[in-house]
Parts: C-alpha cells; structure tokens; sequence
C-alpha cells in the first residue's frame, strides 16, 4: 500500500493547510483546497481496476465484494452499494468479515506452499515441499489404502469453508475412483432437519420468508439472532432490521441471551433457561386447552395426534396425543400448568399466562425459531415443540404465519458441479465421524444412525478435508478427537486443504495451499428475502505456489488415470459457464453469462413478495398433501414411535412421538455441584464459525469473551476484563470475562469458533477460548447430531 | 457550499462493526488504529428470584461514532501549529500532517476521542469524513457498508430533519463543541450524561 498511503498524505497535507487557514480567517481559497486540481487520490488512479468475487465461506451471505486492484495487488475491498440505498434497495453488502479479507489473504500466516507433517499430529510442524511430491504421495497413498481397506474407509470430512457452484469436486474425484464413505447432515441444524421433514414433510424444515412477519400481529423469536447468523446486506441481518422497522407487530425474543438482534429494544427480551423452550411451550399450550383458545378445525383438518380424534390406528385410546401429554392425563401425568414451567424455564408462571393469552389471540400470529435450541441433546424435541404454537391456533399457511422454524430464503437455483454416482451406499452422520476412525465396524443403523447399508464394514483409514475446521475445532470434545486422530494407526492417511494452518488442519500429513474463491473464477446464489448471485473473476493472479481445488484436483486425476473422466476436458471457467447455461435454461430470466460476468451481480425480488411456507397446503391440504407418511402435520408421529421402538438408546436419549419437554443428557445438561453452570456457544459477529478466526483486526475489536450475569461473577471474584478459566470434565479453556446482565444467572455464553490454542502434548489447556474443548461427543438421540449447546461446567478466576 | 454531517439511526444498528472494519481496510489501517468505533451500553440488571425465575430491568444499546466534524471543533480550538482545521467549505475536520507536531492537544481536547496520535507518523490522525469521495458524490466508506443502513451522511441541514443533535450517551451533551452528528435513538437509548449508561466494551474500543 505504499503508494496508496503516500498519495493519501500528501492530499491530506494539502487541504488540511487550507483548512487551517480557513480555521484562521483567511478562507478565500478553501473550496478549491479540499478538491481542486492536483491533489493525488488513492482509488483514482488511471491503472486501478475493480473485480467483483464473492465470500464463500457458511455464513450463508455470501455477499458481494469488489475488489479494488492495482499491480496485481488488492487495495480495498469494497462491497455492492450505492451512496442513498435505504430500505428500498436490497444490497448484498459485505459484513465487517468480508471487509477485512485483505488481513487474511495477505497474512504472514496463510498457506503459500504445499507442506509434509515432520511432527506429531496436532502439534503443526511442517517442512515445505514441491506439488509433484505432494501429489505423487497423495496418489499413492488413495492407491494404497483403497486396495488395503475399499472405498468405504476413504473419508471426505464435513466441511463449510468454501461454497460455490465448483467448490465441491472431491466427492466427484472420488466417485471416479470407486466411491467414499459420505457423511449425512452438518453441524448446523442435524437435530432439526432429521425431525422437522418427518413431522412436517420435506417443504416444512424453513419457515417463511422473515418479510412476510411483516403483516403478524405477534413474532415470537426462539433462540435467534438474525442480525449476528447472517450480517451481510440482503440477508437476514438487513431483513430483521427492515423487518423490525416496518411491523405493527409486537416482537418477544425468547433466548438466555440478550442478543445483538435485540439491542435497543430490550423490553423485548423474555429471558429462559436454555433448552427449556419445550417446557414453556407445553405451558403455553396448557392454557391455550384450559382457556379455550386452541383451533380445533385446524388441527382437525391439517394435523394428526393433537388430540384422540386424530390420533393413528395404531396408538389410538392409549393416552398418547399431546394434549394428553399436556393436559396430565399421558406419558408422565403431570398437568404441564405454568406454575410447572416456571422453575424449569425461569419464566414466572403470571408471564406464562399473560403470553398464552398473547398467542391465543394474536392472528397473524408469526413464529421463527434458529438453530439454537436444537443443537442439543434434546434438541430434537425441544425444537419440534417450538413448532407446536402456530398448530395450536391455526396459524400457519396464511398471510403473517410461519411454522415455527427458522425463516425460510427466496434463491435462485444454480446448478453445482455434478458429483457423479458414489459406489458406497453407506453414509454416517457427520457428527460420528471419530467413532468412525476409532472402530466404525462397531456402528449400525440402529446404534449410530448408519444410512444406505445396516452397518459400516470398514473403519475410516483416510481422510480428505477440504477447507474444513471439523477435524477438532468445529468438532465436540477436541481432546478426545486429538487423541483418535494423534493415533496413526486408526486414520493412515489426512489431507487438509487450506488457506490458513487452522486447528484441523495440524493433523494434516499433507496441507496444500489453497486459493480463495475470489482469486479463481466462481459463481454463487445466495439470498435472504431478495435472492441474488454473484460472478467473480480472480482479484490477482495466483501468488506463491497456491492453487485451485479444481486444477489440483485435475492433476491427482491424471496421477490416478481419471482425469478425463474428472474434467470432461472442461476448465473451471468452462465448468462455471456451463452449470450457468444449465440454470438458465431452466430459468430464462437469468442474464446471459457474458451479462452476468460483466455486471457481477444479479439480484432478484421474490415475485411474490414473500415466501409463505405451506400455503398451498392449507389452501388445498387434499390437492396438496405434506410428504409426511399422514400427508398431514403430524403432532403424532408413528415414524418417530416406530424409530424410538427400534433403536438401540442410551440413557436420556428420549425420542418422543409427541413432542415433550426433556431435560437432555445427565452429564451435559444438568448442573452440579461441581459444575453448577450451564454453558452455551452462540454465532460471533467477529466469524462464522472458526472462519476468519486468525484474522488480526477483528479479534483486536471482537474479544473472545465468556458471558456471565453479576450474580455469579461476583461470589467467584470475577470482575470484567479478568482470564477466567472454565473447566468441565470434557477440558479446560480460558477467556476474558464480559460481566453482563444480557446473560441469565446460572448460564454462561461462549461464542463457538475460536482458535483451539493449546499444548496437547503438554497440558491441553485452551487458552484460545474454543468452546468445544468443554463440549461432549456423544450424539443426541434421533438425529445423532452435535449438541454443542448442552455443557455444563464451573468458572474460576484463572 | 456545503457543510456535511453524520447521522445514525440507533433504531437500526446492531453494533456489528462492519462500518469500523471497512473504514480501517479503505484507510489501510492496521492493529490499535481506528476512525470510527462502536461502543456498548449496557445497564440494568438480570436477577434470579426467590422462587427461581428471573427478572430483567436491562437496557443495551450500541452506538457508532466517528469524528463528528463538529461546528465548535475542540480539536481546531486548541491546536498550536493550526495544523487542525475545519474546510471552509465542506465543514470537514482534517489535520495538515505537514504542520502537525503530534503533541496530542486535540486528542486530549476532543471529547469524543476522534482524534489519536500515530506515533509512527509524529502526527494526528483521524476521520476525515473521506473528503475525496465525498467530492465524488460517495459518501464516507463507512456509511456504504453499514448492512443495516444504519448510518448517513448529507448536508447538516438534510440530516438535522432525520435525527436530533448527538444527545444519547455514552457521547457527551452536544453543546460542548456542536457535533455535525444527528441520531434517532433506539428505545432504549439513554441522553447523554446519565451517569448509569456506561461504555461496557473498552475492550473493543480502539
């Protein structure tokens, strides 16, 4: 930037001379000081040029970035926008992450050259060496351990770093080579998406859109921060804000947390235990049944087993419906009264009423739950019971409704880069990957939720992970990961491709310098209520010796004697260009790719304003029947009742056919006397996830801070500011204190995603404040999911 | 000639700092280097009662300032080398780094710490409202990046109608130096003097 800077001084050094004089008197010539002829201007010189790329990374924003370049260096990074758009004019403009990707790019520490372990695992000693070695070993090293061990053993790692319609091509490289062992679901919304598709059919895992909130009369907001999740420009930060502004309706934000969606508005807040949502929800619903205020014509006609009149053959007369569960008179035959929830919950049971009566009248009445109370161990029933308030007064399907679920997005569908047919039919869930290293033989589908085969026959021996941070830091108790994955003889074989030496990526026997998105050609659709998508070309050439996945990939292929079959003898670009014609074909109001390369970005109003989610269904439930085995909502689930019958569950592992309040798991989720604590992870404003999360300038403003209310800093002689140390038995991490009211007593709030920073060869504390040191690996039950919101622990001062 | 000013909409921002990070990227400005911050305010309580459930009297709000490019700028007033000055025309504050000896007067003088000393550099440095996109009819990086739109830049007369002079804490009371800044507050913003709303994130203030 040194002629950037030199530029900028000598412009400030001119006006601000004629600024003093104008301060002194003498102002004749002050206008044409600050902006007359000769001044030198940092972003106005002839060879400057702009690039627009795209973030890739999971937030889902993937907002636009416009690079400004000059002599193959970026100068800034500027974003969609114009000088006066309101709330008129959606942008995808890029997040405080997005604006720092020159500290990331540009860092000391990013990945310039393929690297060989030469220490233990985990301890991050490399030595540089040449591509053709890196992949001469790597095509060795697939050869052999297909032949020693199949397919089934090569792993390809859940990971989110990197997004676009050509960014997943190891799972085609692979399926040219015989297949892989495939990992189901994520770390984001497991317990979710294995329970909401069967109660609600596959449309109902998103709810609507947020701007159609604005016509509700009531928003109740579970566990969710829109504007930390997502906080680009057209996104769910912009459309809360938008939405906030625009809508009559009252707003309740049910979270243990104060949170940055709720700032300035702080009445708002109902503050709660976390994961007793289902408790409060089966005391509303209580008083909904007592005062009369359900929709029984509703439930009636969209649902099965509210009650005994719609309850299937099968569970019929047994006392098994929810109201039976609520009501007292099912299951454990405690009435579920507000002076019940209350010591669960933390909400008084004179709240509980007074909410009943707000949802009982509230039509529109607009439910949105995050992702929040369902990572947990009882995360599948605590966020299918969150969806029981719109079904109980009929709100769902019509105009200012949702179901209960986190907002849904309006999108474009761009077509990926085909992954071709994978030869192994058996799939784990992510979250059981290192039982899958430690001995995979042992999980079936009834123990471990093996998918396409009824049990794993092999252990994974190799694993491929590419611009991933679940190998340890995104994954639950990073010791227990370290010591599977220090252990060569389980996993023989990992490979990390990378920008940055992430925690994962120091268990790499090989890490290869990777490319941004933004430094390739790449394509993305992202969207929020406005769907957008963006075109990118490379902001500089290739700096180092880093490399494409895709180019990368393509020499592996030619080692393997694949390569025909992995590239079609296309290049990226021709890859990129062809999906698009393929999404337009399908989709003619998409500009023409020579448009769309030229402009960068598309965006596109929903057409119909909003997004309501299963309008048709209540429009027509016969001509348009949910996916569920009811074609119906189903508050019953003889799935679930069936699955619960089958399965081999552990203790606390409730799976419910109703969906009850549960307290979780005994060691995770009930406080003691040693661990009196509950401790819960939210989403950073200063990441996504761990993404971004060595990048200097926004850890300086963005501290890693554990969150505890006054009452339970002060008996432990914690004042703000102080290193505390938090310990449970999983590990012990250390952090600075935010002493805040925005925390309830007796739970502590740890931002997920920090850089696991600890000697594990020596004393494994984590002095980088990455809550899943703290965090268990045992899945929850149904969905075997991570419940990395389920910790307890004790805090000291360190 | 126009004299510009800032507005913030503390109804729309959620203090997530994108317009800090993006002014520091446009400025280049690397660690312990900032022109525009955002505090938190944070006060209240949230107590577990006698029978287990909770009550919350806590109010938290953010707010996002810069350099306000005051009319009365305390910076101007107390400089000795008149290397700060205000632009006649523009109304922007920009210190003359030709001029400037870097003795720290303005920094000490501002009463919203606008202005730093760079060591490095022996001078001031701080906002300069991005006078040379503004002659472009840009307006301040900051402003074009805010994802909220929470932030506005204009004429002092367009953003007095959109906001009332800087009066909520934790700023000082506008009268000390007349601050080109007008904000809409947010429910729970408190005026400015409240001695119980009190910046609770120095940590992340630079």
């Amino acid at each position: 930037m040194a002629d950037t800077t030199l530029s900028r001084r000598s412009f400030l050094r001119a006006s601000g001379a004629l600024g003093g004089l104008a301060a002194a008197g003498g102002a004749a010539a002050a206008t044409d000081s600050l902006f007359g002829a000769g001044v030198a201007r940092a972003d106005a010189q002839p060879e400057e040029r702009t690039v627009w790329g795209h973030c890739a990374i999971n937030c889902p924003g993937r907002c636009a970035l416009k690079f400004h370049v000059r002599d193959d260096e970026v100068r800034w990074v500027d974003t969609c926008t114009s000088p006066n758009a309101d709330f008129d004019e959606p942008q995808p403009r890029a997040c405080l992450r997005g604006r720092t990707y020159r500290r990331w790019m540009n860092s000391p520490d990013r990945v310039n050259y393929p690297l060989r372990r030469v220490g233990k695992r985990g301890e991050g000693r490399f030595e540089r060496i040449s591509w053709d070695e890196a992949l001469d070993t790597i095509a060795s090293e697939l050869r052999r351990i297909i032949d020693a061990y199949g397919n089934e053993s090569i792993y390809l790692s859940y990971a989110t770093g990197v997004s676009a319609t050509t960014a997943r091509t190891l799972p085609r490289l692979m399926n040219c080579l015989g297949g892989y062992l495939a990992g189901y679901g994520d770390y984001s919304a497991m317990q979710m998406q294995r329970t909401i598709p069967l109660v609600q059919g596959m449309t109902g895992f998103y709810g609507s859109t947020l701007n159609a909130a604005e016509d509700a009369e009531l928003i109740l907001a579970f566990g969710t921060s829109p504007v930390e999740t997502r906080q680009g420009g057209a996104v769910s930060h912009y459309d809360w804000v938008r939405l906030r502004e625009r809508t009559k309706a009252r707003i309740i934000y049910i979270d243990p947390r104060l949170s940055d969606s709720a700032m300035g508005r702080s009445g708002e807040w109902l503050p709660i235990n976390p994961g007793t949502d289902a408790a409060l929800v089966a005391a509303i619903g209580h008083e909904l049944v007592r005062n009369d205020l359900i929709d029984k014509e509703f439930l009636d006609t969209y649902c099965v087993g509210f009650d005994e009149d719609t309850m299937p053959e099968s569970a019929r007369g047994q006392n098994r419906s929810y109201k039976d569960y609520l009501m007292g008179t099912g299951y454990d035959k405690v009435a579920k009264t507000p002076e019940w929830a209350a010591p669960i919950t933390g909400v008084p049971a004179e709240r509980i009423r007074e909410l009943a009566a707000q949802v009982g009248s509230a039509k529109p009445l607009f439910v949105v739950q995050g992702w929040g109370p369902q990572r947990r161990s009882n995360g599948e029933m605590n966020c299918w019971a969150i969806t029981m308030l719109p079904l109980l007064t009929g709100q769902v399907g019509l105009p200012g409704t949702s179901n209960g679920c986190r907002e849904g997005t309006y999108s474009l569908g761009l077509r990926s880069i085909p992954a071709g047919d994978n030869p192994v039919k058996a799939s784990i869930p992510v979250f059981l990957f290192t039982d899958a290293v430690e001995d995979g033989r042992r999980m079936t589908a009834l123990n471990a939720g093996v998918q396409g085969a009824p049990k794993l026959d092999q252990s994974i021996k190799c694993i491929l992970n590419y611009a991933g941070n679940c190998l340890t830091n995104q994954h639950g108790n990073i010791n227990r990961a370290h010591d599977i994955l220090a252990d060569e003889s389980k996993c023989e074989f990992i490979v990390v491709w990378e920008t940055a030496l992430t925690d994962s990526a120091k268990y790499a026997d090989i890490v290869l310098p990777d490319l941004f998105r933004f430094e390739q050609p790449s394509m993305i659709a992202a969207g929020g209520d406005t769907a957008y998508l963006i075109a990118g070309q490379p902001c500089t050439t290739p700096k180092f010796e880093r490399r494409s996945l895709y180019d990368c990939l393509a020499d592996l292929a030619r080692r393997l004697g694949v390569e025909e079959q992995f590239t079609e003898g296309k290049t990226q670009q021709e890859w990129i260009e062809e999906l698009y014609e393929q999404s337009r074909a399908k989709d003619p109001e998409l500009p023409s790719y020579a448009q769309i390369q030229n402009q960068g970005v598309y965006l596109r109003t929903n057409p119909r304003g909003c997004t309501i989610v299963h309008e048709a269904f209540r429009a027509d439930p016969e001509a348009n029947p949910l996916t569920t085995p009811s074609g119906k909502i189903e508050i019953y689930s003889e799935t679930l009742a069936q699955i619960a019958d089958a399965w081999e569950l552990g203790p606390d592992d409730v799976i419910a056919p109703v969906p009850v309040y549960t307290p979780g798991f005994a060691e995770t989720d009930i406080p003691t006397e040693s661990y009196p604590l509950r401790c819960s992870g939210f989403h950073y404003r200063g990441r996504v996830h761990s993404s971004w999360g060595g990048v200097d300038v926004l850890k300086e403003v963005n501290p890693q801070e554990l969150w505890i209310n006054p009452s339970d800093a002060r008996p432990r002689g914690i004042a703000a500011g102080d290193v505390v140390r938090v310990e449970n038995d999983f590990g012990k991490v250390e952090l600075l204190a935010k002493v805040t009211p925005r925390v309830v007593p007796g739970t502590v709030c740890m931002a997920q995603g920090a850089w696991h920073d600890a000697d594990m060869y020596g004393d494994r504390v984590d002095r980088g404040g990455c809550i899943n040191t703290l965090t268990t690996h045992r899945p929850s039950p149904l969905a075997k999911g991570n419940p990395q919101h389920s910790n307890i622990c004790e805090v000291k001062k360190a | 000639m126009t004299h510009y000013a800032f507005h913030f909409d503390g109804s729309r921002c959620t203090g997530c700092k994108t317009c800090a990070l993006a002014c520091k990227d446009y400025h280049d400005l690397g660690l312990g280097a900032a022109f525009r911050k955002v505090y938190e305010v944070t006060l209240g309580d949230t107590t577990r009662q006698a029978d287990g459930t909770f009550a919350s009297t806590c109010a938290s709000y953010p707010v996002s300032v810069a350099c306000n490019h005051c009319a009365d700028p305390a910076c101007v007033r107390v400089c000795p080398t008149r290397a700060m000055g205000k632009d006649e025309a523009t109304g922007l504050v920009a210190v003359d780094e030709g001029r400037c000896v870097g003795c720290g007067y303005c920094a000490m003088a501002c009463p919203y710490g606008a202005p730093k000393v760079d060591r490095e550099r022996g001078c001031s440095v701080k906002c300069d409202g991005c006078a040379e996109r503004v002659e472009r009819d840009l307006k301040p990086v900051c402003v074009e990046a805010c994802p909220a739109r929470a932030l506005d830049f204009g004429s002092v007369e367009a953003m007095r109608k959109r906001g009332d002079h800087a009066s909520i804490a934790p700023l000082p009371p506008p009268a000390h130096t007349r601050p080109s800044l007008f904000v809409k507050p947010s429910a729970d913003a408190r005026p400015a003097g409240d001695p119980a709303a009190a910046v609770v994130n120095p940590l992340e203030v630079i």
